[in-house]
This record gives C-alpha cells, sequence and structure tokens, in this order.
C-alpha cells in the first residue's frame, strides 16, 4: 500500500519539474512571467482605448504630424522612466530627478550664455546630469541612507542651485543648432526626440534582460543579503544605476531645454511623480525585484495618450495632476487586493476540499 | 570595565543639546552683526514665523519613526486651508473656534485616507502620500476654479484668531509651545505613544508583543493629518490669502526639520524637541539670509544640503552606538 503511493507520486513529481524547467530554465518564480505578459496585454488594450477615444475626440488626432505632436509631451519623461525601471527593480528610488533637470539645464544655460557651442552645451548638461546621479549613488551606498532620505534633499539641494544660479530670472537666446535636439525630424514626422527614445528602449531592454548586469539587478532588488553573498558587488551596481539615472535625466534636459528654448529654475517640476507612475503604471514591482522594459514602453504611451486626450479636452495640467495620483495608488493597490483576494478564494477552496 | 560617561559625554550624546547650541550660537553670532535679530520683539516673530513648520514637524516626527512617511502634509494643508476659507466666504458667521474644530476634521480625513491605503491596503506609505500629495493638490484648484480667496472676502474674526497677542506670544506661536508638551506628553506617557516608539524599534517584535504595527501606523497618519488641517487654517488665516500653490514643496521642510532633528528615517528613533528644533533651526536660516543680506533664493539649496549633510551625520552616529555596545559586550 505504503509502496504503492510512493511509485504512483513518483512520475508525478518529476513530470512536474521538468515542466518547470521547460518554461523557466533560470527563473525560480515561475508565475511572474505569466502575470507580467497579462499585465502587458491589459496595457495593450487600455493604449487601444486610449487611442480611439483620442480619435473620437479630435479628427485631426490621426494626422501623422498630429501624432508626431503627441509624442513630443511624453517623451522625456519616459527617457528617465527606462533607467527608473532598472533602478525600481533593484529596489531603489531616486526623487531628485526633475531637480537633475533643472541643473542641467540650467548648467547648459550658463554655458551658452558663456559662449559654448551646441555641442559643448551637449555634454555639459548630460555630465551635470551623470554627476548628480553619481553623487546621489555615492552618499547612498557609501553612507548606507535610504535612498528616499537622501534623494528628497539632493531633490531640494539640485533646484536649489538652480534658483541660486538664476533667482527669478530665465535663460533664453540658444542657439540655432542646439534646437535640433528637441525640435528636430529624423526622417519625415519621425522626431530626434522620439528616435533617441525607440534606441533607449532597445538597450535599456538588452541591458535588463539579455546581460548578466540585469539579471544581477533583478537579484538585488528580490533579496540583496543574498545578492551579496552570492557575490554581487550590490553598491556599485547601485551606484552604476543612479548614475545612469542622472545620466539620463541629463539626456531628458538636453531634449527639454532645446525643445521649449528657455530655462527657468522652476523647469520639470513634480515630473518625479510621473516618472515613477509611468514605472509602476508598466508593471514593475515598487517593492523591486520585478518588471520589465516591455511593460514601462507601453505604459509610457498609455500616460502619454492619456495627458494628450485631456490636453484636447482642455484639462487644466493641475487636474492631470489628480488623475496621474490616482493612477499611481490604483495601480499598485489593485494587484495587491487581487492577490488577496485570490489567496482568499484559494484558502476557502482548500478549506472545503480538507 | 566600568566606564559611566561622564556628564559631557552623557549631553553631547543626545543630538538635541548639541543642535540647541548649534542654534543659540548662531542667534548670538548674527545677533553680534545685527543687534535688532537678539531683540525680544525679532525672535518671538521667529517662533511665530516657524510655529507651523514646528508643528508639521512633530507629527511628521511620529510618522517617521513608525517607518512610514507623510508627504500629503503640505497639500492636505492648502486643501484644508482653501475648504476652511471658502466656508468662511459662504457663512461668514462662524465662529473661530468652529473653523479650528472643522480645519481638524478635515485634516485628520485626509491623513485617515493614506492611513487606510497603508494600514488596510498595504501600499508603501512613499507612494501613497505621493499619489495623494498630487490628489489634494489637484482638488484644492479643483475647488477654487483656480481663483484666490484674499483677505477683504474673509472676515476679521477668522483672521484675527493666530495673530492676537498673549503674553508677548501670538495665538500661533502658543499653540505651537502647547502642541509640543502635549505631544512630548503623548509619547512619554500614553500607551499608544509607547506603542508607536516600539513598532518603530523593531515591527517584528512589537507584533509578537501583541501590537497591530498597520493600526498605529494609521493613527500616526491621522494626526499628522489633523496637524496638517490645523495648520491649514493658521496659514491661511495668518497670510489672509488662500490660493492653489499654498505651501508648495512645504513636505520638503518638514521632511527636513525631522531629519535635521535627529530623528531616524529607518524608524524607532526620535524625539519631539529634535523635532522642534530641527524646524527652529530651519526657521533661524530663513530669517538669518535677508539680515546677512543673502538672496532668499539660497534657501532651498541650504535646506537641502542641510537634508543631506544630516542623514550623513545621523547615519553615522547610530553606526558608532552599535559599536560601542558590541565593544562593550566584548569586553
Amino acid at each position: 500500500m505504503n509502496r504503492q503511493t510512493l511509485q504512483q507520486t513518483a512520475p508525478h513529481t518529476t513530470q512536474h519539474q521538468t515542466g518547470n524547467q521547460r518554461f523557466l530554465p533560470d527563473n525560480l518564480n515561475g508565475a511572474w512571467r505569466n502575470r507580467l505578459l497579462r499585465w502587458e496585454t491589459l496595457l495593450l488594450v487600455f493604449v487601444a482605448l486610449a487611442f480611439f477615444a483620442n480619435t473620437q475626440l479630435s479628427p485631426y488626432f490621426l494626422d501623422p504630424w498630429s501624432l508626431s505632436d503627441a509624442t513630443f509631451n511624453f517623451t522625456e519623461k519616459a527617457i528617465i522612466a527606462l533607467p527608473m525601471a532598472l533602478l525600481i527593480i533593484a529596489r531603489d528610488i531616486d526623487l531628485s530627478v526633475a531637480s537633475t533637470i533643472a541643473l542641467s539645464s540650467v548648467a547648459m544655460g550658463a554655458a551658452n550664455s558663456a559662449g559654448i557651442d551646441p555641442a559643448g552645451m551637449v555634454a555639459i548638461g548630460a555630465g551635470v546630469g551623470l554627476l548628480a546621479g553619481l553623487f546621489n549613488g555615492y552618499i547612498i551606498t557609501r553612507f548606507d541612507i535610504p535612498a528616499i532620505v537622501v534623494t528628497i534633499g539632493t531633490m531640494s539641494l539640485y533646484r536649489g542651485i538652480a534658483y541660486i544660479v538664476l533667482g527669478d530670472g530665465v535663460y533664453r537666446d540658444y542657439p540655432q543648432g542646439f534646437a535640433f535636439f528637441g525640435q528636430g525630424y529624423v526622417y519625415g514626422v519621425i522626431s530626434f526626440e522620439f528616435t533617441l527614445f525607440l534606441l533607449l528602449a532597445v538597450i535599456f531592454a538588452v541591458i535588463l534582460h539579455k546581460t548578466i548586469f540585469g539579471r544581477r539587478v533583478f537579484a538585488i532588488g528580490n533579496n540583496p543579503t543574498a545578492a551579496l553573498f552570492s557575490g554581487i558587488n550590490v553598491k556599485r551596481h547601485r551606484m552604476v544605476l543612479f548614475t545612469l539615472v542622472g545620466l539620463l535625466s541629463g539626456i531628458a534636459a538636453i531634449l527639454l531645454t532645446s525643445r521649449i528654448g528657455s530655462t527657468r529654475p522652476s523647469i520639470a517640476m513634480g515630473w518625479e511623480l510621473e516618472v515613477i507612475t509611468m514605472v509602476v503604471l508598466g508593471g514593475v514591482s515598487i517593492m523591486g525585484g520585478a518588471g520589465s522594459i516591455a511593460g514601462v514602453f507601453i505604459a509610457v504611451f498609455l500616460m502619454g495618450l492619456v495627458t494628450f486626450g485631456m490636453g484636447l479636452l482642455n484639462v487644466p495640467g493641475i487636474v492631470m495632476s489628480i488623475f496621474t495620483g490616482i493612477l499611481l495608488i490604483a495601480v499598485i493597490g489593485t494587484p495587491i487586493i487581487w492577490r488577496r483576494v485570490v489567496q482568499a478564494q484559494k484558502m476557502r477552496s482548500k478549506m472545503r476540499g480538507g | 570595565m566600568t566606564n559611566t560617561p561622564t556628564p559631557l559625554a552623557r549631553i553631547l550624546a543626545h543630538r538635541e543639546w548639541i543642535l540647541a547650541a548649534i542654534i543659540v550660537l548662531m542667534t548670538v553670532g548674527i545677533g553680534t552683526q545685527e543687534a535688532f535679530f537678539i531683540s525680544p520683539d525679532n525672535l518671538s516673530e521667529l517662533l511665530d514665523d516657524t510655529a507651523i513648520l514646528i508643528m508639521l514637524a512633530m507629527v511628521q516626527m511620529l510618522v517617521i519613526v513608525t517607518r512610514c512617511i507623510d508627504l500629503s502634509v503640505a497639500s492636505n494643508l492648502a486643501l484644508t486651508g482653501m475648504i476652511v476659507a471658502l466656508i468662511n466666504v459662504a457663512h461668514p458667521e462662524t465662529p473661530a473656534l468652529v473653523t479650528l474644530v472643522m480645519s481638524v476634521g478635515i485634516g485628520a480625513v485626509l491623513g485617515a485616507f493614506n492611513g487606510i491605503l497603508v494600514w488596510l491596503v498595504g501600499i508603501p506609505s512613499i507612494v501613497v502620500t505621493l499619489g495623494t500629495m498630487s490628489i489634494y493638490r489637484g482638488m484644492v484648484f479643483l475647488l477654487s476654479g483656480g481663483e484666490w480667496v484674499n483677505a477683504h472676502e474673509m472676515t476679521p474674526q477668522f483672521l484675527a484668531f493666530p495673530r492676537e497677542v498673549t503674553l508677548g506670544l501670538t495665538t500661533l506661536s502658543w499653540l505651537a509651545i502647547i502642541m509640543i508638551v502635549l505631544v512630548a506628553l503623548f509619547c512619554r506617557y500614553s500607551a499608544t505613544g509607547r506603542a508607536i516608539f516600539a513598532i518603530g524599534g523593531n515591527p517584528k517584535a512589537a507584533v509578537y508583543a501583541g501590537l497591530n504595527v498597520g493600526k498605529y501606523q494609521f493613527i500616526t497618519f491621522c494626526i499628522s493629518g489633523a496637524m496638517a488641517g490645523l495648520c491649514g487654517y493658521l496659514w491661511v488665516s495668518r497670510f489672509a490669502v488662500a490660493y492653489t500653490e499654498v505651501a508648495l514643496a512645504f513636505e520638503l521642510q518638514v521632511v527636513a526639520a525631522c531629519v535635521i532633528g535627529g530623528i531616524s528615517i529607518a524608524g524607532g528613533i526620535g524625539s519631539v524637541w529634535g523635532a522642534a528644533l530641527g524646524a527652529i533651526f530651519l526657521g533661524l536660516i530663513k530669517n538669518a539670509l535677508p539680515v546677512l543680506g543673502i538672496s532668499p533664493f539660497w534657501q532651498m539649496a541650504i535646506s537641502g544640503g542641510v537634508i543631506v549633510l544630516a542623514v550623513i551625520i545621523n547615519s553615522r552616529s547610530e553606526k558608532q552606538v552599535g559599536r560601542r555596545i558590541l565593544r562593550e559586550v566584548h569586553q
């Protein structure tokens, strides 16, 4: 009797194991990929709905130029969302990105006033962003302080420096050569900004999903202690991620400054919230350890289309921020409640079965 | 073996005393430059100017001690301030005391909303309050339609309440002082206050001791919200204007005051005095800048820089305490 049951269960377990191996050779958490796939399809459905709604709102929406224009209002934020996704997957967060844009933009304005050519301005813009990110990463990893506090501090520090330099003044008169980055088109209606975003999205997707570095980012996010004990230099990886976020904030600053053609210290105020919302809307877990660039990529379009649609309805920016706030809470809250409901049902069926 | 700390070392071990000394030194230092700065009138004005920050920092301390953060306080303040201002315009007969109670109630409800999302849904507080920060701020705009409520639309009683002077200090200053005492007593002697520190110090141990961590986090969010609401009325009546951008980004100063006051962002460590002194330190800098002829645009960068410096110092001192305990054990 006993032997019989053993023989019966043994093949079953091996079958189960091979089944697991075939689906996910290197992932312990089997359910995640399926769940993410479902999340991304859901996002795509919403993108389609938002797209359809926009075509109904305005007869001019389907015009190629109008579609191209619609990409401008989210491309810069989307570019920061890419490294931010990696950072949040690694269980960190950076609230200083919008202030980094302000600092970087002011640096470029100052460089322009000093007579530096556009190429030099771009180098300065990206360089200041990189240094700002490096500073965040250094303070956080060197002194072992939670990223939230440090970046709340630098959020105030970086924008504060922008205010010291510029006060209530403004930098204008950017040269013609500088305008290309934010206003130029690569081919037909396809803007330079958008092309750059697509290119960066591919690069970040490869980094996160196809490289050892990306695997380590997931490992750190799932369990930093275990990652450390398995020989990953956690601090260096976190520092690289913060530097990347800074660098891409600098690049976003170049695009934004070039597009609007002026710099005030209040530039990009409140963007950190929108960037983080894009990332979590894309299915990245705020607790770290899970997420994909594909999800973030789709979420960016969803946010862009919805805000563009609200713009068509003449909804003021501050009212859109109510929407962003609700979206942020709903997107994080819904899966938590959903998981709890599913678990409760499982428990109930188990109890019935037993 | 028996190295009892000297009285001086014992004083230096408390961050609050060092901070208090720095504040006194700074005040006296500026006083030697500009004598009027240390006149009683100017000092009471400084307290009046810092009172709201002190009150908000104190309750933010409670939230941070439970390992959460409330970034929605400034938006809560603006929303509650706008609501009571609009009520005052619509019903000018409302007594100031009723307005005061209402503002506390509205603020508490807004805070409870944060608390419920943290407690029952289990969303990290930073996400919840980052969200409600923009939701509440947007609601101010929706309520007011982007319009300002100006001084001439508000009743004299509504405006006079925080400014009335008793024994040389305004009602606003007295409120801050009373709140410091109340919250300090609450932390030290009430079961809830002790529980808040217990769950921040070690949530797992607190659970084993039978404390509901989420419930106490919810309570701190309610307290933080209630205080933000009260400050909403005080702010609007003191500055005699309500508009959408009231106290914009003020939450950063509140968190800064806490961090400067030695409150550990990792939870469990903090004192009312620390938060109050941190707030006074920031208020002092703000008021000293124009006296010293420095542009007010420096304020933001200085408070940012001070936050970063303070968290670095905090993290180092916390680590040193840990090492010292280990060393004593080894001996």
